[in-house]
Order: structure tokens, then sequence, then C-alpha cells
């Protein structure tokens, strides 16, 4: 096997990756706000033209976004053959690397087509090979994440399971058109979440700096915090998972006021109330009458939000202390609360402007980013943190203490 | 020959009597109450360009100023009958005209673009496993025309344009052709309407949308119907 060289140009190439997926998911989210979700009727084509070839007189109203949408998504998917060609042939040598860039070049053939002359929607439009694709990248994305998992996250599986899942990331938006489907809009959310987190732990894992990463009692102090770091990543996983299905069932406005609901502490849902809240709902375009299901399930967001914020104060509260401040995990951690509390203003905000699709689409992107700090700090902190402790400080332990005691060798862990 | 002309006379002779026993049912709807106002927008620049002033109301409550609520759908219930001609429903100024429309299971809805610019019809029945479909057509071109018919009855279908996202048109379908919207003044007309008692909705998309889940529930009255017709008149209050 080859051995990984220190040349920055991968992990540099994969963190651009990372923010051209960002503005993807940016670009995303304009479509769900604008409700331009369907604007562009037919899948894979564009009103009938190749998507490449889609005149510029169509790109009026929803269209712009749902087609540029698409074309970003083509040229994340391409950056991503990329990387995945790039770090197979760097990490494998004979028949492995060949067979894997093999399937990487069948697979992106596989995503050609012909093209169709209708511009209608619905799933009889869409060529077989594509359906049997879909069928067939779930199975390989799952396998890719078996295989991260037993390898304990080699980059050159971690990259293959990136390849794989944004291909399925495609099938999965052009499906969501082709079969009128809003539901498949979650999973292609939820997916898209995940697959911007999973490429920047390939940049990071390809990076120098992680490379010479160390368990170091500097960090010692945050030892305990691993668990609530990979707690309240996961925890954000869900709120975000859950926002996207309150987006996608145009809950995001089923409550209008913030902090309260309503005027109460928590909505009235009786027949009576929500009588009363269909007939004076007309501040929105999109005016479906609100049931106490996307009542609750707005709530459950804002509650997510809540226990979310809540754990993070805490968290950045103890990062303050002494005997943490020295970590360059004290750092992060308070940058991640920053970044959660600004998330909570900016969904306070998606309320107060009526869901204004600039705002709410911040909201989407910045919950993209918490989801990648927390998951990068979880990882960081788990290759830093000693397993077991080496000294206790003393509450009263002055910097000057520590760092007399880190200058003498013989106190040095590495 | 004979026989020929013996059924013609028949058939006519049965007509005559039927037109003789169908009247017309008309009357008014009326709200009370104070209804919010009606959000207010901007079109997007090309769509702003076939107005004079760029600003709209989206038409969710129609009231006249002696309250008449315009847009109440008007339904006759256990009816029988067919209807003829298509409902047509045009796209003018990037609005649906009309916002509220009726049809029967069956009838041509046809969807036209009046329009010089790019808009798509797109259908979201809720009525699936009755057998209405989904579809998503584009009208890239001024004059284009799309036809639709839905087997099953559903209240408030919904058609959308996702090029422009304040784009609404509801149409009901019932199985029967004994049915009308009310106009901006709350009349309503009810045309041929053969002779019997009937129990007869008023259903207003927002007065009445609580109940969406389960169906619209609008008001119901008994009426009966002579040669000379009936009438209902509905007073709604806003909840």
């Amino acid at each position: 096997m080859s051995q990984p060289s220190h040349s920055q140009s991968l992990p540099r190439y994969a963190w651009f990756v990372a923010v051209a997926t960002l503005c993807l998911i940016g670009l995303g989210g304009m479509v769900t706000s604008k409700e331009a979700g369907m604007a562009v009727p037919d899948w894979p084509t564009s009103y009938g033209y190749n998507m490449f070839a889609l005149p510029f007189s169509y790109w009026i109203g929803g269209i712009f976004f749902e087609h540029s949408h698409r074309l970003l998504g083509a040229f994340v998917g391409l950056l991503t053959t990329i990387l995945a060609a790039w770090i197979w042939g760097r990490e494998t040598e004979g028949r492995v690397k060949w067979i894997g860039w093999l399937l990487i070049m069948v697979l992106v053939a596989m995503l050609g087509h012909r093209g169709s002359a209708s511009s209608d929607g619905g799933p009889a439009n869409v060529p077989a090979h594509l359906k049997v694709l879909a069928g067939i990248m779930p199975i390989l994305t799952l396998f890719g994440v078996v295989q991260c998992l037993q390898t304990k996250g080699s980059v050159r599986w971690l990259a293959l399971t990136a390849f794989f899942a944004v291909i399925f990331q495609g099938l999965l938006g052009g499906f969501r058109v082709a079969l009128f489907a809003e539901e498949i809009g979650v999973f292609h959310a939820a997916l898209a979440q995940a697959f911007l987190t999973l490429i920047c732990f390939i940049a990071l894992r390809s990076s120098r700096w992680w490379q010479d990463l160390r368990e170091d009692d500097w960090h010692e102090g945050f030892a305990s915090f691993r668990g609530l770091f990979a707690f309240l990543t996961v925890l954000i996983f869900a709120q975000l998972i859950l926002g996207a299905v309150m987006r996608h069932q145009h809950a995001g406005l089923a409550v209008p006021d913030f902090p309260l609901a309503y005027g109460a502490a928590w909505p009235d849902t009786s027949p009576t109330a929500l009588a009363a809240i269909n007939a004076r709902r007309t501040d929105t375009f999109y005016d479906e009458p609100i049931t106490p299901f996307l009542i609750h399930l707005h709530m459950a967001h804002r509650v997510g939000a809540f226990l979310i914020f809540t754990l993070a104060a805490v968290m950045a509260w103890q990062a303050l202390n002494p005997r943490r401040k020295y970590s360059f995990l004290s750092k992060f951690a308070l940058t991640w609360f920053g970044m959660i509390a600004l998330q909570a203003l900016l969904g306070a905000t998606t309320v107060w402007t009526k869901k204004a699709a600039d705002i709410a689409t911040l909201h989407v992107v910045l919950g993209a980013g918490c989801l990648v700090v927390g998951s990068l700090v979880t990882v960081v902190a788990a290759r830093v943190c000693p397993e077991t402790l080496q000294f206790e400080l003393p509450a009263t332990a002055s910097p000057a203490t520590v760092t007399e005691r880190h200058a003498s060798p013989e106190a040095t862990t590495v | 020959m004979k026989k020929h002309s013996k059924l013609v006379a028949a058939a006519a002779l049965a007509l005559s009597v039927f037109a003789v026993n169908a009247g017309d049912v008309t009357g008014r709807v009326t709200l009370k109450g104070t209804p919010p106002a009606n959000k207010k927008f901007k079109m997007d620049p090309l769509c702003g360009r076939l107005h004079k002033v760029n600003l709209h109301e989206m038409p969710f409550y129609k009231v006249a100023s002696d309250g008449g609520l315009g847009d109440v759908v008007v339904v006759l219930k256990g009816a029988k009958g067919s209807a003829s001609g298509p409902v047509v429903i045009d796209q003018v100024g990037c609005a649906y005209v009309p916002y509220i429309a009726t049809a029967q299971t069956g009838q041509t809805i046809t969807v036209k673009n009046s329009d010089p610019l790019m808009h798509n019809v797109h259908p979201t029945p809720k009525n699936t496993a009755g057998g209405n479909k989904e579809a998503n057509i584009a009208q890239p071109v001024k004059g284009m025309k799309n036809d639709f018919k839905f087997p099953a009855a559903e209240t408030f279908l919904r058609f959308k344009c996702d090029v422009h996202q304040w784009m609404f048109s509801y149409v009901s379908v019932f199985d029967h052709p004994f049915h009308a919207v009310t106009d901006e003044k709350g009349n309503f007309t009810i045309k041929n309407v053969p002779a019997g008692e009937y129990e007869i909705e008023a259903i207003h998309r927002k007065v009445h949308g609580a109940t969406a889940a389960q169906g619209y529930k609008g008001e119901v009255q008994k009426v009966k119907v002579t040669a000379a017709g009936g009438s209902a008149n509905f007073s709604l209050n806003v909840p």
C-alpha cells in the first residue's frame, strides 16, 4: 500500500469540495424556502433539454433556484469523483487500485442519458438505467459505511463512500421530482448534511495537522467531554432532520410568533383554536390548513433548539474552567457555542420575518456548520484527550504552574 | 319511420317535463366579523411588468362592502346529473383565474397560459387513492393549453405554479354538476336543478379550513327546488 504523503494539496482540495458542498446546501435551502422544488417538472432533463443546455431564457422565478441547484449538484459530484479517484489511487496499488478506478468510471458512465423530448413530470420519463442505479446506490453507500467502520475510518474508504453517497444524493433529488414525492426531500436534506460532514472529515484526516495530533495532557481537562461532544453532535443531527421534516411539511410557520406560541407558552390545538388559526392565516403564500401534528412538529423543533442551546451553554461554561483553557479544544468549544447561539437567533428571526427565504436558508446553512464543527471537535477530542488522567491539576493552579510543568521534559506526555 | 318519429316525440316530451320540473337555485353568502388582511406582495420583475402597479394581494378573503363573500363553493348534496363543456382556468398576469372553481368528476378542466412567459401547471390532488393523479406540465409559451380530468371527488384540489410561488387555484370536484362559486358580491346561481328537496352546503377555504384534514365541512341547509327554482342564503362567521 502507498504511504500517504504530507502534501497539502489534497486536504486543500478536500476543503474546496467542502465549501462547494456548503454552497450547494445553501442553494438547496433556497429551493425549499422559495417552494421551487418542482419548478423544473422533469428529471433528469430540464424542460426536455439536457440539463447543461437549458437556455438562459428559462432561468426565471423558481426555475432559477432549482436549475442552479441541479447544476451545482453536478459540479459537486464531479469534484467528489476527482477526490475519490485521487485518494483511492494514492492509497492503493496494483489490482485494487484499478478495480476501484473502474468502479468509479462505470458508475459515472451510468449517470449519462440521452434525454427526452418531453418536459412533463413523472417517472415515465426517467431512463431505466437510472432507476436501476437508484436501487444500487443505497446498497453501495451502506457497503462503504461498513468498510469505513471496519477499517476504522481509512481515508480511501471514506472517499469512496463519499463518492457513492453523492451519486445517491443526486438520485434522491431527481426522484423527489420524478415521483412527486416531497417526503424524499427529507432524506435528501439529511444526506446532504451527513455528506458535508464526511467531506470535512476527509479533509481533516488527510491534513498534516491531523497527522501531527497526539494525545497530550494539555487536553486532559476535556477527557470527560468527549461523550458530551458526541452527544451534542448527535442531538444537532437529530434537530437538523426534524427541521427538514418541518420544512418539507411546510410547518415552518405553523406557529407564527416567538418566543410565545399563539400568545401562550404552549399552543392550544383544540378544534376551536384551530378553526381560528386557519381562518386568520393570511400572511403566507403557502396556506394549507394547519393541523395539530404540524404545530407539534414545529414545537418539537423549538424544544430541540432549547435543549441544544442549554447543553452547549453548559459546555461553554465548563470550557472556561482554568483546567481546560490551555487546550485548543476550549477555543473550539467556545466557537461552537457561538455558532449554536447564532443559530438559535436565526431560528427566532425566521419566525419574526415570516420565514423570509434568505433568513430561513441561512438558518439551514449555519445548522450544517454546527453539525460539521461538532463532528470535528468530537473526533479531535477523541484523538488528543488522554484515556487516563496523568495528573490532577489543583483547582487553584495558576498558568505559571502549568507552563513550568510543561517546560519540564520529565512531565511531557506524548 | 313512424316508430322513429314516435321515439323522438317521446324524448322531447321527457325533456320538456324535465325542463318544466327544474329550476335555478340562487342565493347569497355573507361574512360576519372582520377577516384578517390578505397578504400583500410584489411579483418578480418579469411578472411585475405585466401590471401597471406591482402590488398585489393574495385572494384569501374577497369581501364586498356589504359583507358579501366571494369564492365560496356552494354545492347540492346527493344530486345527480352530467355536466357538459370544459371548465377553463387561465393564467393571466401571473395569477390563476379563477382562484376558486368547481367541476364534475371526469369533466375536462382546461388550463391555459395567456401570459408571455413560462408557467408550469402542477395539480396536487390529495385523493390519489380515488384515482386523482398529480401532474406537472410546463407551459413555456403563450397560448398553450393542457387538459386535466379527475375521476374522484375532492374539495379544493390545488393547482399551483412552481415557477411563481404565489400562484394557486383551487378546483372542487364533485360527482354531479350542481355546484357554483359565489361572485365578488357573494351571489351564486346553480342552474337547472331537478325539482326536489336537497341539502345545500357552502364551503369557504379559509373559514372552513380547520377541518380540511378530515375533509372540508361547510355550512349546510335544506333547500326545496321547484319549477320556479329555490333559494338559500348563508351567513358565515369568521371563527
